[in-house]
């Protein structure tokens, strides 16, 4: 157990780790939703430490990773032009499109800039009147309501030279989509705390009563993990199947009302596609009628784009839970952080970029990647 | 991104009819929008993402989180120059930079 000195309190996770072993009497597949949640297993060490009979599967909640290529070759056409100043935030900068990423347009000359808030891209539109100004809305429940207060406040400033390439994605209806694949091993779910901050619990219950699975409320840190793990063992232990709140001290079970108002005033639910998953009906939200003048694809024509993904890149098998990064044939030869063939292998919330970083010494192809051309 | 980082409101003012804030993330200093939590005073803790205030936190919890962020470098990821992050990720010079101070560069 060579990890768990580096738990904040290592006694209290070896309690519950203990409690766990003690409780899990069969095999369990719990999937953690949240691609930080993925981080804190993968570099923790948390799924190598619990009994083999719990497994985790990774799931897709990494917003980076399941923006469709699409999207992306719609941003890269954006930022490309010479009118337009191309606002994102950072973690976009290396996914990669059809060929190339905003990093690559920025080289060419294009004007692309990171923003640590939505509201600077509204600021740089401010100070720029005479130029376009894009911000690349992208993200699941805790960065849509930023990014709708933003829309919000251009219209209400009057500022017109500002707009949205919206992609964003909800992750109760992928739950669902998950539980209806005809593959789906997964028994419980640990739900992302922080999009429960703001979304609260009221979607859970009927999806937890509809496929009769627990799901636990989960933080992100190491000992929210073991948390969320014991809760849910126990549940399904005792063949229940509830909505349990591990997260108590950031999530309130109503959410952020606010917030809440503001998403229903300026999204409106939609179909969406994940990123090598396909669309997922009712899993995304677009701007609502009100405010579709600060639609950037209403605004820039950016429609017949010919997108094409990697035919090695099995980053939707991935997300999906059906297979783990290292068994993919690309996975640290001739996909590295540095060579990403797809956007997991970029994100910091990525899988495939969690095993690379933390996990990378398990896979038998160390050889091969000093070996490859890459770098 | 998909990261929520506590903070402690140290100032608060109005701003084109918005309420803003000044808020400390265990050294770092930046603003945070305040309208999706309208009752946060001076000195409360709350969890912020993308520049917005979404969720109270109590004090513990808050630097508690902090002090494990900061040792897993994970407030640099959050607040360090992400172009230099990229293109270190990436091997690549730094895009924009002009050639002479590339080449400068060891
Ligand atoms: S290792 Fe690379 S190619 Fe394989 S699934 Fe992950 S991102 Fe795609």
């Amino acid at each position: 157990m060579k990890y768990i000195d580096e738990f904040q309190d290592p006694e209290l996770a070896r309690r519950l780790l203990d409690e766990i072993s003690s409780t899990v009497t069969r095999p369990w597949a719990l999937m953690e939703v949240c691609g930080g949640q993925t981080h804190t297993i993968i570099r923790h060490g948390i799924d190598q430490l619990l009994p083999e009979q719990v497994e985790l599967i990774h799931g897709p909640g990494c917003p980076v990773c399941v923006t469709p290529l699409e999207v992306i070759d719609k941003a890269l056409a954006i930022a490309s032009r010479p009118d337009v100043i191309f606002c994102s935030f950072g973690d976009m900068l290396r996914v990669p499109g059809t060929g190339r990423d905003l990093f690559r347009v920025r080289s060419e000359g294009g004007d692309v800039r990171v923003v640590y808030s939505p509201l600077d891209a509204l600021k740089i539109a401010r100070q720029n009147p005479d130029r376009e100004v894009v911000f690349f809305g992208i993200g699941f429940e805790t960065t849509a309501p930023p990014n709708a207060m933003t829309v919000h406040q251009a219209r209400r400033l009057g500022i017109r030279n500002f707009s949205l390439l919206v992609s964003h994605v909800r992750v109760p209806p992928a739950i669902e989509a998950i539980m209806r694949s005809p593959d789906c091993r997964v028994q419980a779910f640990l739900a992302a705390g922080h999009v429960c901050s703001v979304m609260g619990v009221g979607e859970y219950p009927a999806l937890a009563e509809r496929f009769g699975v627990p799901i636990v409320v989960t933080g992100f840190e190491p000992l929210d993990i073991l948390e969320g793990v014991r809760r849910t063992v126990a549940q399904l232990e005792r063949g229940e199947h509830r909505v349990d709140n591990a997260y108590p001290r950031a999530v309130r079970p109503e959410g952020n009302p606010a917030a809440l108002a503001m998403l229903e005033d300026v999204f409106e639910v939609t179909d969406r596609a994940w990123r090598g998953i396909g669309v997922i009906p009712a899993s995304g939200w677009r701007l609502s009628a009100r405010y579709r003048d600060y639609d950037a694809e209403h605004r820039f024509c950016v429609t017949g784009i010919d997108t094409c993904e990697p035919a090695q890149c099995r980053s939707g098998e991935v997300l999906q839970g059906l297979l783990k990064p290292h068994q993919c044939e690309a996975f640290g030869t001739t996909c590295t952080p540095r060579t990403p063939l797809g956007a997991t292998m970029v994100s910091s919330e990525g899988a495939c970029a969690a095993y690379y970083l933390y996990r990378r010494l398990d896979i038998d192809k160390s050889a091969a990647l000093e070996a490859s051309p890459v770098g | 991104m998909c990261l929520a980082v506590p903070g402690r409101v140290l100032e608060i003012e109005e701003r084109d009819g918005t309420r803003m804030a000044t808020v400390d993330f265990g050294g770092v200093v930046k603003e945070a929008c305040l309208e999706y939590l309208p009752d946060l005073q001076v000195g409360e803790y709350a969890i912020v993402h993308v520049g917005f205030a979404l969720q109270k936190l109590d004090e513990e919890s808050a630097r508690q989180t902090l002090e494990l962020f900061a040792q897993l470098g994970m407030l640099q990821e959050e607040f360090g120059d992400p172009w230099e992050m990229a293109a270190e990720a990436g091997g690549l010079p730094l895009p924009g930079a002009d050639e002479t101070s590339q080449e400068a560069r060891p």
